[in-house]
């Protein structure tokens, strides 16, 4: 059976990153649970809207363990959206996912709430709110990384703050994915995925174009689809609408 | 203290057991004393190609738990007094390795040995992670056809990754060993070019070794190619890559090829 394709439209699949709250349990698990509800119960409701990571990766557990545990977890309205440093042999199905690739930011204060204060502080939101809109846009600085060498295959490069720069070529079968523009000096032969979390003006630079998948906010094009006339130059890539156009450099 | 050199390649059968074979017999004959690996636990071949198959006592796995010593396991080369294998098992696999014990039997054979050459299995798991873990160098061994060479590259990433070497900050010393090459199929443009191969990896190239049915020969007859026939064209290439590895500048050249290419070769920075 073939689907005749009526809507020609690409998908625009995107990467986003959010902050989640990380629990790094240790043991004896009972006691670490133990403190997690005095906590809990110090701040009611701290863990309900929001999305929580379970934290493993030093902790030797058995499958059978983490698995109570995120039993445990849920049984205290505790939501577990995925589990970092765990083998994928102990997630199994029904269990969250696996999650890498985090990065830290500052840690979380959980702050008691006493029921005056709490109106207090709501008071106090409410009348800075106005003054809050008028306060001028501070522009955030551009970020980027760095790379020193080249990308080899399996590897992948993930930098969602802003630029990736890389001074060698990246393999078949690596991938680098930028928030912002990518830059690469040297033979793109792997993935190269600019403005991963929606941005139309990232770029992407090679020195020499054999790329098997280019991508800029989520528009994709394989190596088939690309003009034959590029390969092998110095290229950079960018997009018009929902097109992404070549230019030959130099 | 000796140096270790792990010799590994991600594809099957692209020619690690003959140049493990061959450096090591090459390395010997220059009197230094030096001991061959088998890591290949389970698939054993290194043993066959040194013909000492029927000498095989104890091996890698039983020193490992303790069950020899590793005097007893090591089998000296009939023919060269400074070879020594150290077999691995092929009634067990992978998993009776475990990083402890590597990590001692390898410290234990740097003491004796200028030289300790760990030939790898294929792939990247547990086996080839462990023979690359202790390398000091790694002679990377790459055909020149597509698969091979995007093996390579991913075992190049690991090696700067996962060895104690690269988890100390420290840059592990990266060699490429071209093996099987084909003049007359790189002059009919069948197969990757030098260069082209040497850009994508970008380490710097130990030696190229010609496709030749002497290294068969050699096999069948159970002796390194460096010991069974040195004036071979493979043997001479790979006589070359020893020097190489020993520190010496030696000029590489293509085969088939009458003109060097060292300015060529060395001409370009390699990571
Ligand atoms: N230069 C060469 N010319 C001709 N044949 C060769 C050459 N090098 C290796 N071979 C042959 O290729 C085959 C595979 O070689 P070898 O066993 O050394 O590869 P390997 O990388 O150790 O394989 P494995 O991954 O299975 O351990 C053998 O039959 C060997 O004789
Ligand atoms: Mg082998």
């Amino acid at each position: 059976m073939t689907k005749v394709l009526t809507d020609a439209r690409s998908i625009r699949i995107k990467g986003r990153s959010f902050l989640a709250v990380v629990l790094s349990p240790d043991l004896p698990l009972d006691q670490w649970l133990e403190r997690l509800d005095d906590l809990a119960a110090r701040s009611a409701g701290f863990f309900l809207d929001r999305p929580v990571v379970l934290d493993v990766s030093d902790l030797p557990i058995k499958k059978a363990e983490l698995k109570q545990l995120i039993d445990d977890l849920a049984e205290r309205n505790v939501r577990i959206m995925g589990v970092e440093g765990a083998r994928p042999s102990m997630l199994g199905p029904g269990m969250p996912p696996a999650m890498k690739g985090g990065k830290p930011a500052s840690d979380v204060e959980v702050t008691a709430r006493e029921p005056d204060a709490e109106s207090e502080a709501e008071a106090e939101v409410a009348a800075q709110a106005p003054q809050r809109q008028e306060a001028p846009q501070v522009r955030a600085i551009p970020q980027s990384l760095v790379i020193d060498e080249p990308v080899r295959s399996g590897q992948s490069i993930i930098f969602p703050e802003g630029d990736i720069t890389i001074v060698g070529s990246v393999a078949s079968g690596a991938e680098v994915i930028a928030g912002g523009s990518i830059h690469i000096y040297g033979t793109l032969r792997g993935r190269a995925m600019a403005g991963s979390i929606g941005n139309t003006n990232a770029r992407i630079f090679c020195r020499r174009l054999e790329a098997e998948l280019i991508a800029i906010d989520g528009i994709y094009k394989m190596a088939e689809d690309m003009d034959s006339s590029l390969r092998g130059h110095a290229v950079q890539l960018s997009l018009e609408g929902d097109t992404i156009m070549a230019d030959i450099l130099f | 203290m000796g140096k270790v050199i792990v010799v590994t390649s991600g594809k099957g059968g692209v020619g690690k057991t003959t140049s493990t074979a061959a450096l090591g017999a090459a390395l010997a004959q220059r009197n230094e004393k030096v001991a061959v690996v088998d890591f290949d636990v389970g698939l054993r071949n290194l043993d066959l190609v040194m013909g000492a198959e029927r000498r095989v006592v104890y091996d890698l796995v039983n020193v490992i738990n303790g069950d020899a010593k590793l005097p007893q396991a090591l089998i000296r080369d009939k023919r060269l007094d400074t070879l020594f294998l150290l077999p691995a098992s092929q009634t067990r696999d992978k998993d009776a390795l475990t990083e402890e014990g590597v990590e001692r039997v390898i410290g234990e054979l740097k003491k004796y040995f200028d030289w300790v050459i760990c030939d790898s299995p294929a792939g990247i798991e547990k086996g080839a992670t462990l023979a690359m873990r202790h390398a000091d160098v790694a002679v990377v061994v790459t055909n020149p056809e597509v698969s091979s060479v995007r093996d390579s590259d991913r075992i190049i990433g690991m090696l700067d990754s996962k060895t104690l070497k690269a988890e100390n900050g420290e840059r592990m010393e990266k060699h490429l060993l071209l093996t099987r090459y084909d003049s007359n199929r790189a002059e009919r443009g069948d197969m990757l070019k030098v260069d082209d191969v040497l850009e994508i990896l970008s380490i710097p190239l130990l030696g190229i070794i010609p496709e030749s049915m002497d290294v068969l020969k050699a096999s069948n007859l159970g002796a390194p190619v460096t010991l069974s026939d040195a004036r071979s064209a493979p043997s001479q290439a790979y006589f070359e890559a020893a020097r190489r590895l020993a520190g010496e500048v030696v000029p590489v050249t293509v085969p088939g090829e009458k003109r060097g290419i060292f300015g060529k070769l060395f001409g370009r920075k390699a990571a």
